[in-house]
């Protein structure tokens, strides 16, 4: 269609900045590597802690022999590639979906009840069934809240927080209602059946199909932003929603409505993977924070589905790293939240975050989106 | 349960619950009015709940309340300094800051007071009885014999009403929320104010978690805020953005979550994780209703 060709050459125009600088991406990452290698062992030492000791405990139970590095590292960064890459693919089309936490736990509690439905249990396709309909729910969830936002303009920062107490609470009922165990005594689901376990993937260690899913999803939605007309929608709406809607005629309320959908639905996929490859039952902590851990792993990947694979892998490493300095050192495993916190807050103020706009200001691109809805798009 | 002691409960646990949600709640509205949005409110409340700690058990009940405010001016110290100085992306800083918050005062707490497992005894808040008041039957006491802060919860919605409707300050800062271009033509200063409403803001969200520690818990618990800055910053748009109706819904927030010790007491047979759940589910299905029907403040969570 010859309409098109001028305006979405406008618009690669607009979308320029975002690719400029090649280097900057290894550049971050330096940075970063940096920070940590100097920064971990200062805040110890602040602390109080023998930095020496503490630091190789970490060393050692993230990357220091081929167990540490499968069951602990790539067990652990499973989860927050797929709920870093659910933030990732939300903030590109400019959705704030803080909702990951309560999108998995939906994920996890559906697939929870698939694996121990009575047809499903012990079936050879049983991990994949309970691994859609974690998606499912995770989609469904996050559904809500987009059409809370499409059609009431409740603003999604708050809808997707409320919604992860009401998942909480959710996950609550059911372990001590319609999932609970036979024998009703403790609050968590019976053990899933071992057909209905994602398999092994590596003998001698913990390591699950599930994190070659994770994988396979950050390509694919790598591949999708980057090479469909799918992709161009979601990236142009992050962008400036008013020249997406204008010059590329893009149903903007549509293209966000979607990607909101889609990143529920990989929020929940991850809880899907972490019950059938991890946990195998159902409980009401299941979740360390995975689905707020994966803002910082997109942020930390500049929201680019490929970075999130090499973040994800970071946290699961400092993650995983952390236990066993916890174990061996006895320092308390909640100070990676404020490495987390200090790489989150070091990486936005040193690059500030073009979540879209190209002005750097994203309130405009939801703004924009604002007047398309209220003009009736 | 004769009904007027499940009366008195109910008024007891509700204004209980929404103490500290009025207190960090109109902070928020504070910056929201100046076009800042904080969803780091909650590290704000954990922050002043572990400075509580540290302060009281030093100094006392009034040593904690001071400690708590100056470690909220502390947490949103840095918020400032990271949106407000360097033009970081609001939402954010404030992801990052609730991380800090848990990660620092989780570290801090296992470090200097053990492992926990032993329940630290500190010095807590004793109610003071309002006169007459107090002796209101069934809600009397309830309401009126508190401890000091809940009566300076009551204050500060009647008192931040008064200062953003008769104040020039007041004007001033609603003037940068809604169009800092005509505040700044008109001479105000206009980051010196949203500094200042970030300070203020962080006084009054740490304060809410010192009435955790010293009022309510007599302890501290990692992650003990539970949520509540999340809360608070719901109630804020369900106020619509406004002192009085902040306050009303802090408290209709609260007489909600209250409803589950009524439930109880009348031994009423709905599963107890329903009724947590519900607070939550009405508080969206209010933001529903009001959704269309209400104006946030022009320049919310835009930076120049």
């Amino acid at each position: 269609m010859i309409w098109l060709w001028p305006s979405s050459l406008q618009l690669q125009i607009v979308l320029r900045p975002r690719f400029a600088g090649q280097s900057e991406p290894l550049l971050r990452a330096g940075a970063v590597l940096a920070g940590l290698v100097v920064g971990i062992p200062l805040l110890l030492t602040m602390l109080g802690f023998d930095a020496g000791q503490a630091t190789m405990a970490l060393v050692r139970g993230s990357i220091g022999s081929m167990y540490a590095l499968t069951s602990g590292t790539l067990v652990r960064a499973t989860p927050v590639i797929l709920t870093g890459l659910s933030v990732a693919i939300a903030f590109r089309a400019g959705v704030f979906n803080i909702g990951a936490e309560g999108q998995l736990l939906v994920g996890a509690a559906a697939a929870a009840g698939a694996s121990l439905l009575p047809g499903i249990r012990t079936s050879h396709a049983s991990p994949w069934i309970a691994l859609a309909a974690g998606g499912v729910a995770g989609g469904a969830w996050a559904g809500i809240a987009a059409f809370l936002r499409r059609r009431f303009r409740v603003l999604e920062v708050i809808s997707t927080i409320l919604l992860n107490f009401v998942a909480a609470n959710l996950v609550g009922f059911l372990v001590r209602g319609a999932l609970q165990e036979p024998l009703h005594i403790y609050p968590q689901s019976a053990a899933i059946a071992l057909a209905a376990r994602l398999p092994r993937i590596l003998p001698g260690s913990r390591l699950h199909a599930g994190f070659l899913v994770a994988l396979a999803a950050a390509g694919l939605a790598w591949w999708v932003i980057r090479y469909t007309a799918a992709g161009f929608r979601l990236r142009a709406v992050g962008a400036n929603a008013d020249a997406a809607r204008i010059a590329g005629e893009i149903n903007v309320a549509r293209t966000t409505t979607s990607a909101f959908i889609v990143s529920g639905a990989l929020a929940g996929l991850a809880g899907a993977i972490e019950l059938t490859g991890v946990t195998f039952a159902l409980y009401e902590n299941i979740s360390p924070g995975y689905g707020y851990t994966g803002i910082a792993v997109a942020l930390l990947a500049r929201l680019d589905a490929l970075g999130v694979i090499a973040s994800g892998l970071l946290f699961g490493a400092l993650e995983a790293g952390a236990s066993a300095m916890q174990r061996d050192a006895g320092v308390p495993s909640v100070v990676v939240l404020v490495v987390e916190a200090l790489i989150i807050l070091g990486l936005i103020v040193a690059w500030p975050l073009q979540m879209g706009a190209p002005s750097g200001n994203r309130e405009e691109a939801v703004a924009g989106e604002r007047r398309a809805q209220e003009e009736g798009a | 349960m004769s009904a007027e002691s499940l009366t008195s409960a109910f008024a007891e646990a509700t204004i209980r619950t929404a103490t500290p949600l009025m207190l960090a709640a109109s902070g928020e509205l504070l910056i929201e009015r100046a076009g800042l949005i904080n969803i780091g409110l909650e590290g704000v409340i954990l922050g002043g709940a572990f400075g509580a700690l540290v302060g009281a058990t030093h100094g006392g009940v009034s040593a904690g309340f001071v400690a708590a405010a100056a470690i909220g001016v502390l947490v949103m110290f840095i918020f400032a300094a990271a949106t407000l100085g360097m033009g970081a992306d609001q939402i954010i800083t404030g992801t990052a800051i609730t991380l800090l918050s848990l990660g620092a005062t989780g570290t801090l707490y296992r470090t200097l007071y053990g492992a926990g497992g032993v329940a630290l005894s500190i010095p807590s808040s004793t109610p003071t009885a309002i006169p007459i008041l107090s002796r209101i039957p069934g809600v009397g006491s309830a309401l009126f014999a508190q401890p000091v802060v809940t009566y300076f919860a009551y204050a500060v919605i009647p008192l931040m009403w008064w200062w953003f409707a008769r104040t020039q300050a007041g004007l001033a800062l609603r003037a940068i929320g809604e169009n800092p271009a005509a505040a700044i033509a008109a001479g105000v200063p206009v980051r010196r104010y949203r500094l200042a409403a970030c300070l203020a803001a962080g006084a009054l969200g740490g304060i809410a978690g010192g009435v955790l520690v010293l009022a309510q818990a007599g302890t501290f618990v990692e992650g003990m805020s539970a949520g509540r800055g999340f809360i608070a910053i719901a109630i804020v748009v369900l106020g619509r953005w406004k002192p009085i109706g902040v306050g009303v819904a802090a408290v209709l927030f609260a007489a909600t979550t209250s409803l589950q010790y009524v439930a109880q007491a009348m031994g009423l047979d709905i599963p107890y994780q329903l009724v947590l759940a519900l607070p939550y589910v009405l508080t969206l299905a209010a933001l529903a209703g009001i959704g269309g029907r209400t104006t946030p403040p022009a320049m919310l969570a835009r930076i120049e």
